[in-house]
């Protein structure tokens, strides 16, 4: 049975749509994959040399049991975010004469071979070799590392746990965080201090290896859950009887004063509000905001003068970069309604253009605070909102006419590359990199205060032309019609 | 009047869609039937321009649809589900269609309260999102959608699919009425041979992308459909 299932995703991994385009964002991802390997690899083989010449009277292996704690904490974290229960399409199964038990345990064994867990055993390996070359007890050394493998793998299901029951939320990302940080700042401030009692319970372990039986039954508990949460899941209603909530309509008449375009500025406004993915990027403006307090408190970027305009392009132009890359893929689902309604395409474009800009006029109003750490920084601010709204709402509608990915408005919020292609990669290069590299080259030729200008004279130049601007993406647009509408017709 | 000539698409070499000439006067309650893979869908969707012919080409009231927009304002459509917008109710859903075909709230509502029956109490009112709707009543709402602005040429694909029996005859009578006002041009493809022959006046049958048979319909026709299918 499992060989029929292999083969299964064999066929779905090479037979599905999408498989060619997205060819080359596995090959980058082997390349990624290629480097923590040998990263971790080189932590495996230098980590006791390198304890043992820092600190030369300690023990290395029970330096490394005490800092257990901040690993667990942080594979955890990573995890959530990167790691995620294989999916099968296990609807066709249902009917089929299989068990649901072995269906449930093949997807929570194939998670097992993930590359997450064999990653950390390019370090463990190597390191416990070293151990055991050292005249460390080749027993103890072995349950030793034994006992971090099963630790690796209650990790493993424990992310599972998790996020079964955070999932499908928004901001779902927010209890892990907490509770992680709340972890470490116990252990931080000393209130209790788990790298103590994990470090003794893994010094324990060595030296009395039948102790290995606790973790093993921590992963047979967490095996468990797992199991009975999946299988729950495995019936049908539980899929179909989501809970629909009772619909706020709201009015949003004011947005007649836009005009012709209001329309198509109500319909994105509900876009935004009422979908997952869209409403996330609405909580990323929070952050893009606030990005500046990450660096202008600090002294050393008080005089990297080039670097206010990338923060300033960045949380200004946070909702232009975040909702525009994926014009107009937000809106694949209906598509062919679209281009077979009576519309004129300038239209929709300028209502995602008016939003955008308003955005960055919000974002730089609520930005102006930062003036605290000094006027420069408000005027390359100011110097980067006129450009984002002059040349990058055009740029980013301009690369949009480029995408051919469907994005699945159903679909969970964070953490999810549907719709990513080259083409949001790409646009990174004339969004961020092209106002910075001019910047910094006048800042650094004439001065600061040209160098704004030269932005803002930019910005104020694609404003002038909007109207010329707009039609020729237009144009962009209408000549590749066809062509989305087939690619937004295909699933994957 | 709508005037096909010479129109075929092809995929990577295989015909699809072959149709030397066909002409549909305006106000004629069309029926398209055939089995899968015969080439109805493809048909619509080239009358909408939402692929484009290999060759030929198809005007609507004397607009070229690959060539032009101006079929759009007079021309609408529900093709499958991609034609709702799922983060939308019902109501909003039409009056956003209702403002793209220049209708105002009153002009929708009024419009669509003529369909109360056809809703059965389960489209209006009842705070969804289209997307949480059942197959069933996404059609309804998409249907009733198509017949917003006083379109001239309404195409509809697979109507009567997903639809309870209750719900086919009200929509049959819907049809109906439409294709007795003047001028009204409809076009529905349908696998259900005695619904299409119920509502049609003209029955085109589609074999692997070529016209086999084109019926006026009379009282023999449902028995030749059947004959010939049988086959």
């Amino acid at each position: 049975m499992i060989k029929r299932f292999l083969s299964l995703e064999w066929k779905a991994f090479f037979r599905s749509a999408s498989f060619g385009k997205s060819l080359g964002i596995k090959i980058f991802m082997g390349f990624l994959s290629l480097y923590f390997i040998a990263m971790f690899l080189g932590m495996g083989v230098l980590l006791f040399p390198g304890l043992k010449k820092v600190y030369p009277d300690q023990d290395p292996l029970l330096i490394v049991n005490s800092f257990l704690f901040f690993w667990i904490i942080a594979d955890l974290v990573l995890r959530f975010f990167f790691q995620k229960l294989p999916v099968m399409s296990v609807k066709p199964l249902l009917t089929l004469p299989v068990k649901r038990s072995k269906v449930v345990n093949y997807v929570l064994g194939k998670s097992a071979v993930s590359f997450f867990n064999f990653l950390p055993l390019f370090a463990i390996i190597p390191f416990g070799i070293t151990l055991i070359t050292k005249d460390y007890p080749v027993t103890n050394v072995l349950v030793w590392m034994l006992a971090l493998i099963i630790v690796v793998l209650i990790i493993n299901f424990l992310n599972f746990i998790i996020e079964s029951f955070s999932a499908e939320k928004e901001l779902s990302f927010l209890p892990i965080i907490l509770v992680a940080g709340g972890l470490y700042a116990l252990n931080h401030f000393d209130i209790i201090s788990f790298n103590n009692i994990i470090g003794s319970a893994f010094n324990a372990i060595y030296h009395s290896p039948f102790l290995i039986v606790v973790p093993l039954l921590i992963l047979v508990v967490c095996y468990i859950i797992n199991f009975k949460l999946l299988r729950q899941k495995l019936f049908l209603d539980s899929g179909l009887k989501t809970i629909i909530k009772e619909v706020n309509t709201s009015n949003l008449e004011w947005t007649k004063n836009f005009g012709d375009i209001a329309p198509f500025m109500q319909l994105d406004l509900k876009l935004i509000w009422r979908n997952k993915r869209t409403k996330s990027s609405v909580w990323m403006v929070a952050i893009g905001l606030l990005y500046g307090l990450f660096f202008y408190p600090q002294p050393i970027y008080q005089n990297l003068e080039w670097f206010f305009v990338f923060i300033g392009v960045f949380s200004t132009g946070i909702f232009l970069i975040n909702f525009g890359q994926f014009i107009p893929a937000w809106d694949s689902g209906y598509y062919k309604l679209l281009m077979s309604q009576n519309i004129k395409y300038e239209q929709y474009l300028k209502s995602k253009f008016t939003l955008m800009a308003v955005s960055v006029l919000i974002l730089f109003v609520l930005g102006i605070p930062y003036v605290f750490f000094g006027w420069k920084i408000l005027l390359a601010h100011f110097a980067a909102a006129v450009y984002n709204i002059g040349v990058n709402t055009h740029v980013i509608l301009l690369g949009g006419s480029f995408n051919r990915k469907k994005i699945d408005l159903s679909k969970k919020a964070a953490f999810n590359y549907q719709g990513t292609g080259a083409v949001q990669w790409l646009i990174g290069i004339p969004l961020l990199l092209l106002p910075m590299g001019l910047f910094a080259a006048f800042h650094f030729l004439i001065g600061f205060e040209i160098a704004c200008l030269v932005l803002v004279i930019l910005g104020v130049v694609g404003i002038v032309f909007h109207q010329k601007l707009m039609k020729t993406i237009t144009q962009k647009y209408l000549d590749s019609k066809y062509k989305m509408i087939d690619a937004f017709n295909q699933n994957n | 009047m709508i005037t096909t000539s010479n129109l075929s698409k092809k995929y990577s070499g295989n015909q699809v869609l072959n149709i030397e000439a066909l002409e549909i006067p305006k106000g004629q309650s069309f029926g398209l039937v055939g089995n899968n893979g015969a080439g109805k869908t493809t048909y619509f969707s080239l009358l909408l321009d939402l692929i484009q012919p290999t060759t030929g080409h198809i005007e609507s009231h004397g607009v070229q649809v690959n060539k032009s927009e101006d079929w759009k304002p007079f021309t609408s459509a529900f093709i499958d589900e991609s034609f709702l917008i799922g983060y939308l109710t019902p109501e909003e859903y039409f009056y956003f269609i209702g403002e793209l075909r220049g209708q105002n709230k009153a002009d929708v509502d009024s419009l669509v309260s003529q369909f109360e029956d056809f809703f059965h109490g389960e489209i209006l009112g009842q705070k969804k999102y289209l997307r949480d709707l059942s197959k069933g009543n996404q059609k309804k709402a998409g249907i009733v959608a198509a017949l917003i602005g006083n379109p001239e040429v309404i195409i509809l694909d697979e109507p009567f699919a997903n639809l309870d029996p209750t719900t086919q005859i009200r929509l049959k009578n819907i049809i109906k009425e439409l294709a007795e006002k003047q001028g009204i041009t409809v076009l529905i493809s349908s696998h259900d041979l005695m619904h299409v022959t119920d509502v049609c006046e003209r029955i085109v049958v589609l074999e692997k992308g070529e016209v086999v048979k084109d019926l006026a319909t009379s009282a023999a026709t449902l028995k030749e459909l059947e004959a010939h299918f049988a086959n």
